[in-house]
């Protein structure tokens, strides 16, 4: 077991120029980052993208075809036996056995990293405590629900208190609930103990909501990379208003174009216009100040912040849940192959 | 090492709580033993046997009457009279006889006037044992009848006396190596190489894919389990087997070490081999489709069934290249004639070599990777 202090204040995951090829398809393509000590970094993108592709190369499960990556002070090449003695990985399948209970799918995983006796017994106990499991200890997996099936994933992958956890799409296919418990877990994890989180997954809200940075994934390739809130504001125009005005306003969309916070303006009928702004929320006050000079009552107005669907669309061009749709045939036709 | 041990104790545990595959491995081979055992090498008894007499003089009631002495002792046949021929011969091509006698007319005044009467026996020859039985009993039966009635005043110059140097061998008894045997093959087809096979096809290696366990220890770790489960089913196999066929001094100390250490040998020998097949197959359905062709090839090959003396040069060739064979042969020589671990070193050298090639391929042909 090693500290975790070297993630908490230096370079935990550096990648360099790293690639992947699976014959003439080319799944990763020369991407670079860097993941800092005690952050959870999110790979947001779709299925096919090559998240899980990425994942796997610095977890060391599948070897690079050009580039490298230094993860928790070891190079994922040249040593990758050190690399897997510091990290941990839940992966994007169920890895955990279905016919051994999750205490002996935990302690088995101990011995895995060399952890045996009264402290295996020790932690094993302490793993299903803090994933809720333990009145489940002597349960098999094949009994338990997607979400605790996921729980049992993540105390496996703590077993041996690891610099840096990996998390390849930890919510996909989980219920609401279950996404939730596992959003809360991953929270605690870094709150707790401060250790470095890697994630991947498709979910905008759980990028949103777990990364401290987030970088966008299409075609192999990072598009951006930044905190979601400098990636939402990134966004030309991207907060939009609606509102409706009673009566409709005397020159119609020509009224809100002369506002400084207005970009642009579509008129959606019945006196209902939808603005895009720079200025977000701020914005909505020109508007008040607006109806309230011309006389005119505002009957609705919304206001709707930019989301990191907004930000994939900018840069990829696409949705990212049109590319899901278009991804999910071809990604999974190969076994190994890219995700 | 001790990452090894954490695969084999998901194995064991695995392994516990599969009734099918304890089944597979430990009641199959005995069921398999105990009805082929029966099945195969017993004499042939109560094949019935149509009698037509033609003759009805008292030369041929002599006949009748050895042949009924026949039905009721050795009951190698039981006989049928027959007052017409057609309706025999009828009878014996629609399968309800297994051969046809036919005393001819004038039988008895033939036989007195020693004008060397011919019995006509006449079988069913798609079954070849049943009709070699028949007429070895028959061939007797006359061969006592031509039998002089006075014994001839010079004795024979040259007899021969067989004398078995081993207690009587049924063929439940020549059969448990090969049920041993055949035991810890399979073994080795559900455990070992197909454990891994299955991880794969499942997702679940990567589970452990992610740990620091390395290569030699995961290759370790499986064949190691293997090895424990198919000693597990031999040894199992191995003391009921000699229990139900009566193996006589089965339980002499020495003896039972001796067994174990070919249990052992056979073990990472079939293990290892199976580990090497399927170091590269990721479908889960190879294997199985595999299995069939591997019994064959293997399991028959090896004179668990039949004398390997009795194949043809290049089925004895491929049995030269069996590991099976150098098991069958070393169980055998134990089992039967316990003689001592002096009498099967050829068979533990082919095992121990068979052992290293096999793994040393496997090593070589596994990844670590996905």
């Amino acid at each position: 077991m090693e500290a975790h202090s070297q993630s908490r204040n230096g370079v935990a995951i550096q990648v360099e120029g790293i690639s992947k090829r699976f014959g003439a398809l080319l799944a990763v393509d020369n991407v670079s980052f860097t993941v800092q000590g005690g952050e959870i970094f999110g790979l947001l993108g779709p299925n096919g993208a090559g998240k899980s592709t990425l994942i796997r190369m610095l977890t060391t499960l599948v070897p690079p075809s050009s580039g490298t990556a230094v993860v928790a002070g070891h190079d994922i090449i040249r040593d990758p036996n050190a690399v897997r003695a510091s990290i941990g990985v839940i992966p994007q399948n169920m890895t955990s056995d279905p016919e051994l209970t999750c205490a002996e799918n935990i302690g088995i995983h101990a011995r895995l990293y060399g952890i045996t006796g009264a402290r295996r017994r020790q932690r094993t106990a302490e793993l299903l405590e803090a994933v809720g499991l333990s009145d489940r200890a002597n349960a098999l997996a094949s009994t338990l629900s997607g979400g605790m099936r996921r729980r049992l994933e993540i105390a496996r992958g703590l077993v041996h208190d690891p610099q840096i956890l990996f998390l390849d799409e930890p919510t996909t296919g989980l219920d609401p609930a279950s996404r939730i418990s596992v959003w809360e877990m991953i929270a605690h994890l870094r709150a707790q103990q401060g250790r470095t989180l890697f994630l991947t997954t498709h979910y905008m809200d759980e990028a949103d909501r777990l990364c401290d940075r987030v970088a966008i994934v299409d075609s192999g390739r990072t598009v951006a990379l930044d905190t979601p809130v400098a990636l939402k504001a990134s966004v030309p125009g991207a907060s939009r208003i609606e509102l409706q005005f009673e009566p409709d306003l005397p020159h119609g969309a020509a009224d809100l174009e002369q506002l400084p916070a207005v970009k642009s303006v579509r008129a959606l009928g019945s006196a209902t216009y939808r603005i895009s702004s720079d200025r977000g929320p701020a914005s909505a006050q020109e508007l008040i100040e607006l109806a309230r000079d011309l006389k005119l009552e505002l009957k609705a107005l919304s206001v709707q912040s930019t989301s990191l669907d907004d930000v994939f669309l900018h840069y990829t061009g696409h949705g990212l849940a049109e590319m899901d749709e278009a991804a999910v045939p071809a990604g999974r036709a190969k076994k190994g192959g890219p995700r | 090492m001790m990452r090894a041990l954490a695969l084999v104790e998901r194995d064991m545990r695995k392994f516990r709580r599969s009734p099918a595959l304890l089944f597979a491995s430990l009641v199959m081979p005995l069921m398999q033993l105990i009805i082929l055992g029966n099945a195969f090498g017993g004499n042939i008894k109560n094949a019935i046997l149509g009698v037509v007499n033609l003759d009805r003089g008292p030369q041929s009631v002599d006949v009748l009457e050895r042949l009924r002495a026949v039905g009721a002792n050795a009951r190698t046949f039981l006989p049928t009279d027959y007052d017409d021929q057609g309706a025999a011969i009828n009878d014996l091509r629609k399968g309800a006889l297994s051969a046809v006698l036919i005393i001819p007319q004038h039988y008895s005044r033939d036989l007195l006037e020693r004008h060397q009467p011919r019995l006509a026996l006449i079988t069913d020859n798609t079954d070849r044992t049943v009709a070699g039985a028949v007429g070895a009993q028959m061939a007797d039966l006359v061969a006592s009848i031509n039998a002089p009635q006075v014994p001839p005043r010079e004795p024979p110059q040259a007899a021969l006396d067989v004398v078995e140097v081993y207690p009587y061998v049924d063929y439940m008894k020549y059969f448990l190596p090969g049920s041993v045997s055949l035991a810890i093959f399979m073994t080795a087809m559900i455990g070992g190489g197909l454990l891994f096979i299955d991880d794969k096809s499942r997702g679940l290696h990567e589970g452990y894919m992610v740990t620091p366990i390395t290569k030699w220890e995961l290759i370790l770790g499986f064949n190691l389990s293997g090895v424990i489960k198919a000693m597990l089913a031999g040894e199992t196999v191995l003391v009921l087997g000699a229990v139900v066929a009566g193996i006589p001094n089965f339980f002499q100390p020495a003896r039972l070490l001796e067994l174990t250490l070919m249990v052992g040998l056979t073990s990472v020998a079939l293990i290892g081999m199976m580990f090497f097949i399927m170091a590269r197959i990721s479908d889960p359905l190879v294997p199985r489709a595999i299995f069939g062709v591997l019994n064959t090839l293997l399991f028959f090959p090896s004179g668990a069934v039949y004398p390997i003396a009795g194949f043809p040069r290049w089925l004895r060739l491929m049995s030269n290249c069996d590991p099976f064979t150098y098991a069958v042969h070393g169980f055998r020589t134990l089992l039967l004639k316990n003689v001592g671990i002096t009498a099967i070193t050829t068979d533990i050298f082919a095992l121990v070599l068979t052992s290293a090639v096999v793994l040393t391929g496997a090593t070589l042909l596994f990844r670590r990777t996905l």
